[in-house]
């Protein structure tokens, strides 16, 4: 469960201020499928940023779980993003020397759990996304949609509140895109997983339930999405 | 949407709420990400090779030198005293018109009671050495039995003429060995006869190499009676009828007492020779082997302290091997940290990771380091060539600088970028 009351945030680089958030309200219930839209710079991955406890908010309120993070230090945000959240990245970020196996299990080694649950657990999140038969593989021994599936299966191995994926299909072509979008689908739907992710393409936006644009800093629409693909 | 139980495989977890990693895990991190990155990992670990590799055998060779340098000047027996007819401050060849070395100084110097071995008189000249096989042209050298002590004299073959044969002025002789090999090879000498300028003396011993020794190795003398010499072999006798001595040799028994000796000798040898009365500059010169020693030892410290300049010198240039490595290396890196503090790492947990990469590399290259560093050491002594035993200086030197050097490179720049926005670093290129 995510609240965000009037969040706003500035950058200042210098003289210059910008503002990528202008006071965003937006309420996330558990187990929902979000996507988050709008034109390039209009904050979209500002706001996945601070969802992520990446990154603090200038101002305003955000509560997940009912832990309010603005009030939380850098040791505590780690154990919240160690706990509560999982990240895909349009980039994948997979250790490039370890096996598909180490990367799953890497989060998990920073908030105590033991060596054999971690390696069940990363097994069995791989086997979620269908890597079951590559967990010795390297990321330069994996094609790219396999790579993103591994990323997947590590924020999902942990058993996150919320995974967020910020243009997870930016770096795949459309088939693969549609494949890895399916399988998030699958996640949100049979494992109850809460997924948020950001796009520019609707064709990936209408895997979601419900959608989200954002525009200058500020959410301009959030509607039900009714042609959801099945 | 209810969910089927089949697939709810990953159910939450429930974890010991601690965080960040333990030290076992930690270790195992490190370790894994060092066996990961084999190639960084050994040219990290080269710069440590080499700096301490270097340090260890430069450092041990110096010393290994000096002290095979000093120690063939301390076999010639560091507590003797030397007196030679000389002034001070002058080369023994610029002595000029003085009152010459005789056997009353001798004399002189054996009344005072002092804490010594001998003293030992010795007259040197040149005379033909004839055996049956061979003859040569060699330094003669007239002595006491005393001489043997003095000079701690071994003997290869038979013995040193006795106090007997020098009151007697016994026709016998005692060769060096060089001069034995000359005259006889490799058959036996003693008990044969040779010619001292035509004097027959028959040979009762023959004396074990000294080696090294320089000026005028007594390996290439024949040792005579000082009185055989003195009455028989050479023209000795001074104007005023006294018996001439190149040198007179003593070993004191105790080096603290050497200066003391030195001392009194000097005045008794003053009070003999009359300098007293009118101030006069000593006409005669006493050596102390310490002393010589001693300039010695400040050439070869000169030496170890070069060497071990040019060893900081690696050791400075392998550090900065270590730094520039490091320092890509946590650049290259900053994405995988931006990556684990993303997911949960505290920048605790990335410091320590870092600090057990930067002490595991530093200890396994030093550890390298100071074994291919001994290697030189260790077969220049085994095969006795140099005697280069490796020392713990060199080794906790060399390993403390690299560890040093290793922490501070590899830490520094990690605390950084351990310190840095996750975002910031995940986007760094
Ligand atoms: N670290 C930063 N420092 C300064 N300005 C920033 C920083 N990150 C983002 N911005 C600015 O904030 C605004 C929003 O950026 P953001 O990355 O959230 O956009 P976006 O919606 O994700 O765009 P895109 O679709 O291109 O990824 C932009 O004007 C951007 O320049
Ligand atoms: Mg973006």
């Amino acid at each position: 469960m995510i609240t965000i009351e009037q969040m706003t945030k500035v950058y200042t680089m210098g003289e210059i201020e910008v503002h990528a958030l202008r006071g965003v309200d937006l309420t996330i219930n558990s187990g929902e499928f979000i996507a988050i839209m709008g034109p390039s710079g209009s904050g979209k991955s500002t706001l996945m940023n601070m969802i992520g406890c990446l990154d603090t908010p200038t101002s305003g309120r955000y509560a997940l779980d009912g832990i309010e993070v603005a009030s939380l230090n850098d040791n505590d945000l780690s154990a919240v993003r160690a706990r509560k959240l999982g990240f895909v990245f349009q980039q994948y970020m997979l250790l490039p020397r370890q096996s598909a196996l180490a990367n799953v299990e890497m989060p998990m080694l920073y908030r105590g759990i033991e060596t054999k649950e971690r390696a069940r657990r990363a097994q069995v999140a791989l086997e979620l996304v269908g890597m079951g038969n590559r967990l010795d593989h390297r990321p330069n021994e994996l094609s790219g949609g396999q790579q993103q599936r591994v990323a997947i299966a590590r924020a999902l191995a942990g058993s996150p509140s919320v995974i967020l994926a910020d243009e997870p299909t930016g770096a795949l072509d459309s088939t693969t895109s549609e494949e890895i979008m399916h399988m998030l689908q699958q996640l949100n739907r049979e494992q109850n997983l809460t997924i948020i992710i950001v796009t520019h393409e609707s064709d990936i936006a209408a895997y979601a339930d419900r959608i989200v644009t954002i525009r200058d800093g500020v959410v301009t629409t959030d509607r039900k999405n009714e042609v959801s693909h099945v | 949407m209810s969910n089927q139980p089949v697939r709810r495989v990953l159910e939450p977890v429930s974890d010991t709420g601690r965080n960040g990693l333990d030290y076992r895990e930690l270790i195992k991190v490190s370790l894994d990400s060092l066996l990961a990155n084999r190639l960084r990992t050994f040219l990290t670990m080269l710069g440590i090779i080499i700096g301490v590799a270097s340090v260890v055998s430069l450092m041990t060779l110096g010393n290994g030198a000096s002290e095979a340098i000093t120690g063939q000047f301390s076999a010639l027996g560091t507590n003797v005293l030397t007196i030679f007819n000389s002034r001070p401050n002058r080369g023994p060849g610029q002595s000029g018109n003085i009152a010459p070395l005789t056997m009353s100084d001798y004399k002189a110097i054996e009344r005072i009671k002092l804490p010594i071995v001998g003293p030992v008189p010795q007259f040197s000249a040149n005379a033909t050495v004839a055996a049956p096989a061979a003859d040569k042209s060699a330094g003669i050298l007239g002595t006491t039995a005393d001489y043997a002590k003095v000079q701690s004299v071994t003997m290869a073959t038979g013995s040193f003429f006795t106090d007997a044969n020098v009151q007697g002025a016994s026709q016998v002789v005692v060769l060096g060995s060089s001069l034995k090999t000359y005259l006889f090879g490799s058959g036996e000498a003693v008990g044969e006869t040779v010619r001292i300028n035509s004097l027959a003396c028959r040979v009762i011993g023959v004396m074990a190499s000294k080696g090294g020794g320089g000026f005028g190795s007594v390996d290439d003398q024949a040792l005579v009676p000082i009185t055989l010499a003195h009455t028989r072999l050479f023209a000795a006798r001074t104007s005023d009828g006294n018996l001439r001595v190149t040198t007179i040799s003593l070993s004191v028994i105790k080096a603290e007492d050497i200066e003391f000796t030195q001392e009194r000798i000097q005045m008794t040898l003053r009070d003999l020779r009359k300098l007293n009365g009118d101030g006069s500059e000593d006409d005669f010169n006493i050596i102390n082997q310490a002393s010589f020693l001693s300039s010695l030892s400040t050439i070869t410290t000169l030496l170890t302290t070069f060497l071990a300049a040019i060893a900081g010198i690696s050791l400075l240039v392998g550090g900065i091997g270590i730094m520039n490595i490091m320092l890509v290396s946590v650049t290259e890196r900053t994405k995988e940290i931006g990556l684990r503090r993303a997911v949960g790492a505290q920048s605790r947990d990335i410091l320590l990771q870092f600090m057990i990469e930067a002490v595991v590399l530093s200890l396994l290259g030093g550890f390298i380091g100071v074994v291919l560093g001994s290697i030189l050491p260790i077969v220049l002594t085994v095969t006795g060539t140099f005697n280069a035993p490796v020392t713990l200086n060199s080794v906790v030197i060399s390993l403390s600088v690299s560890l040093a050097t290793g922490l501070f490179f590899g830490i520094w720049p990690a605390r950084n970028a351990a310190n840095l926005n996750p975002i910031q670093a995940l986007r760094h290129e």
